[in-house]
């Protein structure tokens, strides 16, 4: 057994994969430098240099089989964090070699393939919530702030829909969980990944004169639109689930 | 802007204007050219009431003062109510503050009749052409027309909306004349003509001339509240039918009739929301437009009353035996969707993976179908035990007793599957 380690992009995981077959490697596991502790002492440890060349080989070879669409499947697999996502994406590029007429990310009949499918719909579930859920504060330097703490790391994925909607504000989206954000400054919209963890004890002092009244407005307006006589709180909680409240302002 | 004041007034008019059902905010095709927001997107429900249905739009009226008395209504103008107007720029206010911050996907305004049809309709216009012309939105905008507008106001109104609604209110012509006696039919259906036309126009003129301004680019949309007169299910879903074949509707709504007056011609104040009902009634419509149904294949002359007990399409299929099994390596698509217990996204699954392997019961299961329903109507390659059950009289029962549906007791008018 060969364990390939690599830095944890997605590049590198790519790098990682054509290695795989440059050295054909038959038995291997890809692992993220970052979690590994060698508990086998007798695996073969072998480090993976990120090279970007080597990943769009492989990437582009794979899109002439599953299509845009399937290479975007993989890097939600990559966004989800599960602690498979390697074994799964080395599976798909080992089948796509395999018949490579064929798009492999269909047979969903395949047991890697349908974890895929489930977790492309998880990940694109939190995607979507992301872009619903955000509640967006004005701080006094005008700019649009937002915290998000998402079970996968959605942000590289909502990037385009925030920079498409507010073109003429300044906004941020900061991850809590993971210590980087979104910042559009009317002009370029760009990830930034601070060297302390964003210091947000003073935040509400920060607020602009008129955020709090337009945060009350937002309340009354949620209390008054709910029918009282059709009140269904488990339905409710099903489209809201209660991890997400603390981030929703008329939840306060 | 004077903050209590303008409180106190969304609170009475945001209030108004919750019983319209309308929420979607998808199909629009504004794109953002460096202004604020955009609709080419699918909708987005930011939040969800504790009612369980979703908030995508500022849903308000822009008044509560109405000349009219509908007497399902509780703006109608014999209740006594208190009454607020927003203005125009308080309206767009709200709006764009609520849009920044990414509560909404935009405004969906509606308005009691304060004056005449035109003034009524002229005051709403004005708040979606201050919101595209001056503060370059792109978000969604939804009206809802005034009945007996004029035709030029609506020709403006298509303009700067996304999407225009007028609603028929009740099912039948005879119900509306009982029940809103200032209202009738023709004044509803001619703005909604007004509109089709339109966007036939557009259409047409958009192949010779790119730069066509665009004309209500969501549609249109109505609702029918449905129980307050005794209309029966067959002429619900024949109505809704008319309007999405002859009208170009994007959706029908409709809306269970909730007690808000005491009078003999409505059900009684302590009567229940038939939410159950509307759950069926939501679910043919799907059947329609996404399942291939026809509306009289849904219910006849013979059983005019959708069944509660069961969902239309597995109760389309116990009327159907002889159309049973279906196989599942060689039928075509269409009937593989009216296989109980299997929806849009399993379908396509179902009819993408069989070109690879024999599908069995376990990949059914993996697919995301409800087996505990469907495993009585298929055939698989390898035989399939259960199908010794479709010639029992007893099927129904036996179905029922082995599945929970997964949608009891949570009626959602987004269904996404059943
Ligand atoms: S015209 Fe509209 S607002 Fe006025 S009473 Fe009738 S339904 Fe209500």
């Amino acid at each position: 057994m060969t364990t390939l380690l690599y830095d944890g992009s997605f590049d590198g995981l790519f790098t990682a994969i054509f290695e795989v077959f440059e050295y054909r490697y038959q038995d291997v596991e890809i692992m993220n430098r970052e979690n590994f502790q060698q508990k086998n002492m007798f695996a073969e440890v072998h480090e993976v240099v990120t090279q970007q060349e080597k990943s769009e080989r492989v990437l582009n070879k794979l899109e002439k089989s599953i299509g845009k669409s399937g290479i975007n499947d993989l890097l939600r697999v990559y966004l989800s964090e599960d602690n498979e996502l390697e074994q799964l994406v080395l599976s798909v590029v080992r089948q796509s070699v395999k018949f490579p007429n064929d798009n492999v990310l269909k047979n969903f009949a395949n047991d890697d393939i349908l974890k895929i499918s489930k977790i492309c719909k998880s990940v694109s579930r939190e995607r979507h919530r992301m872009t619903a859920f955000v509640r967006f504060k004005k701080m006094q330097d005008d700019v649009f702030f937002a915290k998000i703490d998402p079970d996968f790391n959605v942000l590289p994925l909502i990037r385009k829909h925030f920079k498409d909607r507010y073109a003429d504000q300044k906004w941020m989206i900061y991850d809590l969980r993971r210590h980087y954000g979104l910042f559009y400054d009317l002009e370029n919209c760009e990830f930034f990944y601070p060297d302390e963890k964003l210091d947000l004890n003073q935040y509400q002092e920060k607020f602009h004169d008129e955020e709090k009244k337009y945060q009350t407005l937002w309340q009354s307006y949620f209390t008054k639109t709910n029918i009282k006589e059709r009140k269904n709180i488990k339905l409710h909680i099903q489209h809201v689930p209660k991890r997400y409240w603390k981030y929703l302002t008329e939840k306060h | 802007m004077n903050f209590d004041r303008t409180k106190e007034k969304l609170e009475i008019l945001a209030d108004a204007a919750k019983y319209d059902v309308s929420c979607s905010s998808s199909g629009g095709k504004r794109k953002n050219n460096g202004g604020l927001g955009d609709s080419s997107a699918s909708g987005i429900c930011h939040t969800y009431t504790e009612d369980g249905r979703c908030v995508s739009l500022l849903k308000i009226l822009l008044t509560n003062h109405c000349i009219y008395d509908c007497i399902y209504c509780v703006s109608r103008k014999s209740n006594d109510i208190k009454r607020a107007a927003f203005t125009v720029e308080e309206v767009v206010d709200l709006t764009i503050s609520f849009y920044r911050r990414n509560y909404i996907e935009g405004l969906f305004l509606s308005s009691g009749i304060f004056k005449d049809a035109d003034t009524t309709m002229e005051r709403l216009v004005r708040v979606a052409k201050k919101l595209r012309t001056e503060h370059n939105f792109n978000g969604y905008i939804h009206l809802k027309s005034i009945p007996g507008a004029s035709d030029d106001l609506m020709n403006e109104a298509a303009l700067y909306a996304d999407r225009l609604s007028v609603n028929l209110e009740i099912p039948t012509e005879s119900g509306l004349k009982l029940l809103a006696p200032d209202k009738n039919r023709e004044d509803m259906l001619q703005p909604m003509r007004i509109v089709q036309k339109g966007i036939q126009q557009y259409k047409d003129e958009k192949k010779i001339i790119r730069s066509t301004p665009k004309f209500a680019p969501a549609g249109q949309s109505t609702q029918m509240i449905v129980g307050a007169t005794n209309e029966n299910d067959l002429q619900i879903i024949k109505v809704a039918d008319h309007f999405y074949k002859n009208y170009g509707m994007k959706r029908v709504y409709y809306s269970g009739y909730i007690p808000v007056t005491v009078d003999n011609r409505l059900p009684a104040i302590t009567a229940e929301v038939p939410v159950l009902r509307e759950n069926r009634l939501y679910q043919s419509d799907w059947l329609m437009r996404f399942y291939g149904f026809k509306a009289d294949e849904i219910l006849d002359f013979n059983m005019p009353f959708l069944d509660l007990e069961v969902d239309p399409k597995l109760s389309w299929a116990l009327r159907h035996l002889d159309q049973f099994p279906v196989n599942l390596q060689t039928a075509d698509y269409k009937m593989i969707l009216r296989i109980p217990g299997i929806g849009v996204k399993t379908a396509q699954k179902i009819v993408s993976a069989r070109k690879f392997q024999v599908l069995s019961i376990d990949h059914l299961k993996k697919l995301g179908a409800a087996v505990n329903r469907a495993k009585y109507f298929i055939d698989f390659t390898y035989g399939n035990p259960f199908l010794k059950h479709l010639t029992d009289l007893n099927l129904r029962k036996l179905i029922l007793s082995g599945s929970q549906s997964k949608f009891q007791n949570q009626f959602s008018q987004q269904l996404t599957l059943f």
